[in-house]
């Protein structure tokens, strides 16, 4: 399973902010789009960093007039990329240990999209039922014989 | 109009593609108390159940018996199968939005990727689906022929599908003869030259794809010895380390490719060798355009920054004597006419099973199995994957985004398929076809001796069309 089969089912789903706009229109966009995260970008579209509700809440805990300042201030910038051709197993556990929930996904200098943590588990959970599902039906056909 | 989705106006959906993600799609969308629900089932081929019957194993019968399950769906009263109905040369997507208030594909991912290096075209280099489908008797690649008078084969990949071409390969007749394969293929696989068998894989034994039963069972061939080379059955210090997280199918899986690594041929007629690290860089032909040697180039392995594990070339090469190549490096999607594309991945795009066009989701459009996120899992992961689309079809249909067929019912369909393709197969046909092919099957004590043309399924069925 690649990280390519999670994207494929997230089309259009990608929502990103600009570096420059303030802090104010990101909290409004995770709160309405019920996200926990978004990559940042320049004007020409590159991944510049990403902004998670944690990034808000470290600032905000040090300042409470954070609002107008621009995302750049704040945001996570060494990112920690994937590409679609990456497995979700292992992607699965780099997330795990290295204790990050959102990793975006970059093809040939593109960015393309984002996996959460919840994507990946989901995947993997899904993909242990389909063994389970068909190995029992094997198992209950031998039976049968 | 009467409220959609009640016993006066049934939600009518069309699903394209009788494999498991379209009968698991069927199954949940029947299975629905709160609204009732009329499924048509199409597919291109007069017999359902897609891959199960033309792409996994014949030599793996136990998996196919998942098909009691898909019986079980189409003996539903709301349920119809049209087998031998095609989209995009019978009917089309404009036809069904006529139809029905819902579209779904399940339409399968149907051809492999190039390997893209030179010789790829070569007489003699073949990709792995169209001889997957040829043993398996589809009847679209039932009159290929392969060239197997070669002693020496290469399968590129090792994934599971490279894995049933290899093994296949290697049966002998006595095994081939208690499974469904298509007859001609059991005769031509019987006197084949085959000696040599090579599973090329470019990345190590712990990032194969395939799993530990099927590993072991390349193993225990009767008349086959299977081999891996010790220095490429060795983990690297990355995957060693990565070993000590991993599943224990996958710990297993590795254990088992060590295991084979330590033996030594023991005198049986084939060989199947399992190579490791290895990637094919050209296919180099002889005078008459076949292959005669593939060139292949030592990987080593490297740690992306998300942490899988790729391989990348180093300066030691190979070449390796073949004349007969199978790709097997990923299976993708066709395009369907009037559905969107996303040409590189072979899918579908969508967004939890709806499909998206460039301005969002189109109405009352979706998709599920291998043509929505790619050629991956086995066959029971469809049935998580169907269910995501079958809930958000269902959430839809009960805030009324649905299309406006102005022919919503089961009659006027009937109808309107009858005069497109006047030899549709039903599923009660099928089932005549099906204890055809048990009974010859049980003349030559086999599982079933399939049909393999479609001509001959529809005489059998005494329907005479010149289709
Ligand atoms: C060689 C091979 C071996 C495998 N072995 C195993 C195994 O041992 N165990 C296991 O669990 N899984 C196995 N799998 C995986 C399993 O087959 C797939 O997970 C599953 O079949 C995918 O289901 P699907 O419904 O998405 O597609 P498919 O099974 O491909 O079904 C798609 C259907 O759509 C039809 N169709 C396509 N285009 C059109 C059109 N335009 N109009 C109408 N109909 C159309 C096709 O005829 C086909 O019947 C194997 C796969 C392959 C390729």
């Amino acid at each position: 399973m690649k990280v390519r089969n999670i994207l494929a089912t997230k089309k259009g789903s990608l929502i990103t902010i600009r570096a420059n706009e303030p802090i104010r229109r990101a909290i409004a966009i995770l709160v309405e789009r019920r996200i926990g995260a978004m990559p940042v970008v320049d004007e020409a579209g590159q991944l510049v960093g990403i902004l998670s509700e944690r990034d808000v809440m470290r600032a905000a805990a040090q300042d409470e007039n954070l609002f107008g300042r621009p995302v750049a201030d704040i945001m996570t910038r060494s990112v920690v990329i994937g590409m679609p051709q990456d497995d979700v197993m292992s992607v699965a556990q780099t997330m795990l240990e290295r204790r990050f929930r959102h990793l975006p996904i970059v093809d040939e200098g593109q960015l393309i999209g984002i996996i959460s943590i919840g994507d990946v588990l989901k995947t993997q959970r899904d993909a242990y039922r389909g063994e389970a599902d068909t190995l029992e039906t094997q198992i209950i056909a031998e039976g049968e014989e | 109009m009467s409220q959609i989705g009640t016993a006066a106006q049934p939600l009518r959906v069309a699903i394209i593609g009788a494999g498991p993600a379209g009968f698991f799609s069927a199954e949940r969308l029947l299975k629905d108390s709160s609204m009732v629900i009329e499924v048509d089932m199409f597919d291109r081929l007069p017999t359902p159940y897609g891959l199960v019957r033309n792409g996994v194993a014949p030599d793996h019968q136990k998996i196919k018996s998942v098909t009691a399950s898909f019986d079980r769906t189409a003996g539903n009263p709301r349920f119809r199968f049209f087998g031998n109905v095609e989209l995009g040369r019978d009917i089309s997507v404009d036809d069904l939005k006529d139809y029905y208030h819902q579209i779904l594909y399940t339409t399968g991912a149907q051809t492999d990727r190039h390997l893209g290096i030179p010789g790829d075209n070569l007489i003699g280099s073949h990709p792995a689906t169209e001889f997957v489908a040829w043993y398996n008797g589809h009847p679209d690649y039932r009159d290929l022929e392969f060239d197997l008078s070669q002693e020496r084969v290469a399968v590129v990949g090792v994934g599971n599908v490279a894995v049933d071409v290899a093994r296949i390969l290697c049966r002998t007749r006595e095994e081939l003869m208690k499974t469904d394969i298509a007859d001609y293929a059991l005769e031509a696989l019987s006197n084949s030259n085959v000696k040599e068998v090579y599973i090329l894989g470019r990345r190590g034994p712990a990032q194969a794809a395939f799993t530990a039963p099927e590993a072991k069972e390349l193993g225990e061939l009767d008349d086959c010895d299977a081999l891996v080379p010790a220095d490429e059955a060795e983990l690297d210090p990355l995957s060693q380390a990565a070993m000590a997280e991993a599943d224990r199918a996958d710990v297993r899986k590795v254990d088992i490719i060590q295991e084979l690594s330590k033996r030594h041929p023991t005198g049986k007629s084939k060989r199947l060798h399992l190579r490791f690290l290895v990637s094919p860089t050209e296919l180099i032909g002889d005078e008459h355009g076949r292959v005669k040697q593939m060139k292949l180039v030592h990987n080593e392995l490297y740690a992306t920054d998300a942490g899988s594990m790729r391989p990348r070339a180093t300066d030691r090469t190979e070449t390796l004597d073949v004349g007969l190549v199978f790709r097997s490096i990923g299976y993708r999607g066709l395009p369907l006419p009037g559905v969107p594309f996303h040409e590189s991945w072979g899918v579908i795009p969508n967004n939890g099973g709806r499909v998206q066009g460039s301005d969002g989701a189109l109405l009352g459009q979706y998709t599920a199995g291998w043509i929505k996120r790619g050629p991956t899992g086995v066959i029971g992961t469809n049935r998580p994957d169907a269910n995501e689309t079958v809930d958000n079809m269902l959430s839809d249909a009960r805030e009324g985004l649905v299309l406006t067929p102005s022919h919503a019912t089961a009659d006027e369909a009937l109808a309107f398929v009858g005069e497109r393709q006047p030899c549709f197969v039903t599923f009660q046909d099928w089932k005549t076809l099906d204890e055809i092919e048990l009974s010859r099957g049980k003349e030559q004590d086999r599982p079933r001796v399939k049909f393999t043309r479609v001509e001959d399924m529809l005489e059998a069925l005494g329907k005479s069309c010149s289709s």
